[in-house]
């Protein structure tokens, strides 16, 4: 448009063009209106994650476990601990022990019977007289914890130590990268099973308020801490080598530009979504780990119960108790999957490089 | 043979070797800190035998060189004496559960490696079809499932709802579905791999000048594409028995299979320590090997990888 209306001009002349002060016409007038907002790398981001609809449904699924897990415990009439139909100085009453789903014990019977109400066993009670539905619900709310704990303490070791060993550079990089080589090399599962072991056993007879804090808990953390946080590190230390070789951080340099500054506002806001999705995919990586280690019977100490637990003391009665472990695996499955299937929807809805 | 390479296998060997003395050293020094110390554990014994069983064992001196000995006894394949099983040596335990670790994870690793790769080149050839569509939808599932599920669910539907196979895994009947949960999780993931890489594969130019030439396109497949695809697989095998080694863990459980993982877990729950420690060491060196060995391998067949 504006091209056609130049006329022909000496490049260092000052002759002023008349075509550029003539009075706009409707149409470059409606080219200067904003028509829709400018969307930010975060709104597109999430636009993009939205309009996948696998995403959307684990979301949902893992926004309603998560919900249930915080909740329900607050108003449910029994506790995770409580054996039903045992009263302290009393003889106990075996007709709570085992209940299939939604059947009732003697003295709640005799309850019902006289027209008062009775909150049911949705999941009926494990061998102990435990309602098993709480004890699910806990256990859910126990892996969702250590998942997110976990995966949280990995990132700000792994965040630290990959940041520094890929800023310094040079000897303190090929040494701080040799230590990360070795403890890769180390078969995880191994060491986490035999620190469990030991860690259990020095902290139980440690006591005071490790030991009540739940020491297969705080071993299970510990674990994480020593050995999980290796590949993140990696990641972190690759994603700022990368971006501290582009042009655009160097020519901030030439400006002038200090340190902090070129960490703020070019280092971190470019590693920023491969930090998001690889801690999305740690969830359920620790969830899978406190889950395995529990079923191996590490894991959280009797009667905190844990899904993996749950799942392991269900195999004893499997012939006739079926269900129960049915029930933890299946949430155990819903949580890992959604979790895993969210993580790759993340990567590919805010890691434009990844995309095809 | 380049030195590039030689240099490289030389590196990863000494990184496999400072690993294996690293296991060791974490798992002697981590046991000790157990109150009791692994060789004694929690029996309450009299002051006098309490002597007499730290002269036997060398308790009393030195933790250096109690170090020292039990490398020594390792380097002779020697774990010394089960704490809890008596009169049994710590190898001879590894030595009969391995066997039947082995066969299992054995059947399972092949089992996984043919089907996996078959399906993956099939999802591939078919790209964005139903087959390739089902096959993926699948293998995700499988991927994200632990073992223990997969095993515990497969007991639930074969052995108590169906009454196919004994639930039990003394048998070798009732080895069979033990095989089929450990080689799921390895399957599914090598489909996957397979797929995306024939996928690249067959995207590049010399199959197009195959084709071109007229050849015929199962022979473009299977003797063209697949060789290169299954580079990216041969690197996942040394994880691929890692995995399966720690899954025979639960698995084994699950399934009462007499193998060395269900001893482990036996082990660990009776905290027979020496029996841990060793079985620990075992494992890991194995898995150290496993990884070496396909890392060597993987260099030696594809000459475009860099060495630095």
């Amino acid at each position: 448009m504006q091209k056609d209306r130049r006329i022909k001009r000496k490049p260092f002349s000052f002759h002023l063009n008349t075509a550029d002060f003539l009075l706009a016409s409707e149409e470059e007038k409606a080219q200067q209106e904003i028509m829709r907002e400018s969307t930010s790398f975060f709104k597109d981001g999430m636009k993009r994650l939205l309009g996948n609809k696998i995403a959307v449904i684990c979301i949902v699924i893992v926004t309603i476990i998560t919900l249930i897990a915080i909740f329900v415990p607050m108003f449910y009439p029994y506790d995770y601990s409580e054996q039903l139909g045992v009263i302290p100085g009393k003889q106990v009453d075996p007709s709570y022990n085992n209940l299939r789903m939604f059947e009732y014990g003697k003295t709640e019977l005799e309850k019902k019977a006289n027209g008062e109400k009775v909150f049911p066993h949705i999941f009926g009670t494990d061998n102990m007289g435990r309602d098993y539905f709480i004890r699910v619900v806990y256990g859910t709310r126990i892996s969702l914890m250590v998942g997110l704990f976990a995966s949280i303490l990995v990132l700000i070791i792994g965040l630290l130590y990959g940041s520094i060993s890929g800023y310094a550079g040079g000897k303190v990089d090929l040494i701080m990268m040799r230590i990360v080589d070795v403890i890769y090399s180390l078969p995880d599962m191994l060491i986490i099973i035999l620190l469990s072991v030991v860690l259990n056993t020095t902290l139980t007879s440690l006591g005071g308020f490790l030991a009540r804090l739940g020491t297969n808990m705080i071993s299970i953390f510990i674990v994480f801490g020593l050995l999980y946080w290796v590949s993140m590190a990696r990641l972190i230390r690759g994603q700022i080598l990368s971006v501290k070789k582009q042009e655009f951080v160097l020519a901030a340099k030439s400006i002038g530009a200090s340190s902090s500054r070129i960490i703020k506002k070019h280092l971190l806001p470019n590693c920023i979504s491969v930090i998001i999705i690889s801690t999305a995919l740690q969830i359920p990586s620790a969830i899978f780990t406190e889950s395995f280690l529990s079923f191996l019977g590490l894991g959280v100490s009797d009667p905190m119960p844990s899904l993996g637990s749950l799942a392991s003391n269900a195999l004893s009665g499997i012939y006739s108790y079926t269900y129960r472990l049915v029930i933890p695996a299946v949430t155990i499955l819903l949580i890992v999957l959604s979790f895993n299937l969210i993580g790759d929807a993340l990567r590919d809805a805010f890691d434009p490089k990844l995309r095809n | 043979m380049d030195s590039k390479l030689a240099y490289y296998i030389l590196k990863r060997v000494l990184l496999a070797i400072v690993t294996v003395f690293l296991v060791i050293t974490i798992t002697f020094f981590v046991m000790n800190a157990v109150p009791g110390g692994p060789f004694l554990g929690e029996k309450a014994v009299t002051e006098a035998v309490m002597k007499a069983l730290e002269a036997k064992y060398g308790l009393d001196k030195p933790l250096g060189e109690q170090y020292l000995t039990y490398l020594k006894g390792i380097i002779t394949f020697d774990f010394g004496p089960s704490l809890k099983l008596r009169g049994k040596e710590v190898i001879d335990i590894i030595s009969v559960g391995f066997k039947t670790s082995a066969k299992i994870g054995g059947i399972a690793a092949v089992l996984a490696v043919i089907l996996g790769v078959t399906l993956g080149s099939i999802a591939a050839i078919k790209r964005n079809k139903f087959t390739d569509k089902t096959i993926m939808v699948l293998s995700t599932a499988f991927v994200a499932t632990p073992s223990f599920i997969i095993a515990s669910f497969f007991l639930i539907i074969f052995c108590v709802n169906y009454q196919i196979f004994p639930a039990r895994g003394d048998t070798t009947a009732g080895l069979i579905v033990p095989i089929i949960a450990l080689s799921l999780y390895p399957m599914s993931y090598i489909t996957r791999l397979t797929r995306s890489s024939m996928l690249e594969v067959l995207g590049q130019d010399y199959i197009r000048t195959a084709r071109a030439k007229g050849v015929k396109s199962s022979k473009v497949i299977f003797k063209h594409a697949l060789k290169n695809a299954l580079i990216p697989v041969l690197t996942y095998i040394g994880p691929m028995l890692a995995y399966i080694l720690t899954g025979s863990l639960v698995v084994e459980r699950i399934f009462s299979v007499p193998g060395l993982g269900r001893s482990f877990v036996n082990s660990i729950t009776n905290r027979d320590y020496t029996l841990i420690m060793g079985t620990t060491i075992f494992l890991a060196s194995l898995i150290v090997i496993l990884n070496l060995v396909t890392d060597i391998l993987y260099k030696l067949v594809d000459p475009r990888i860099d060495f630095s």
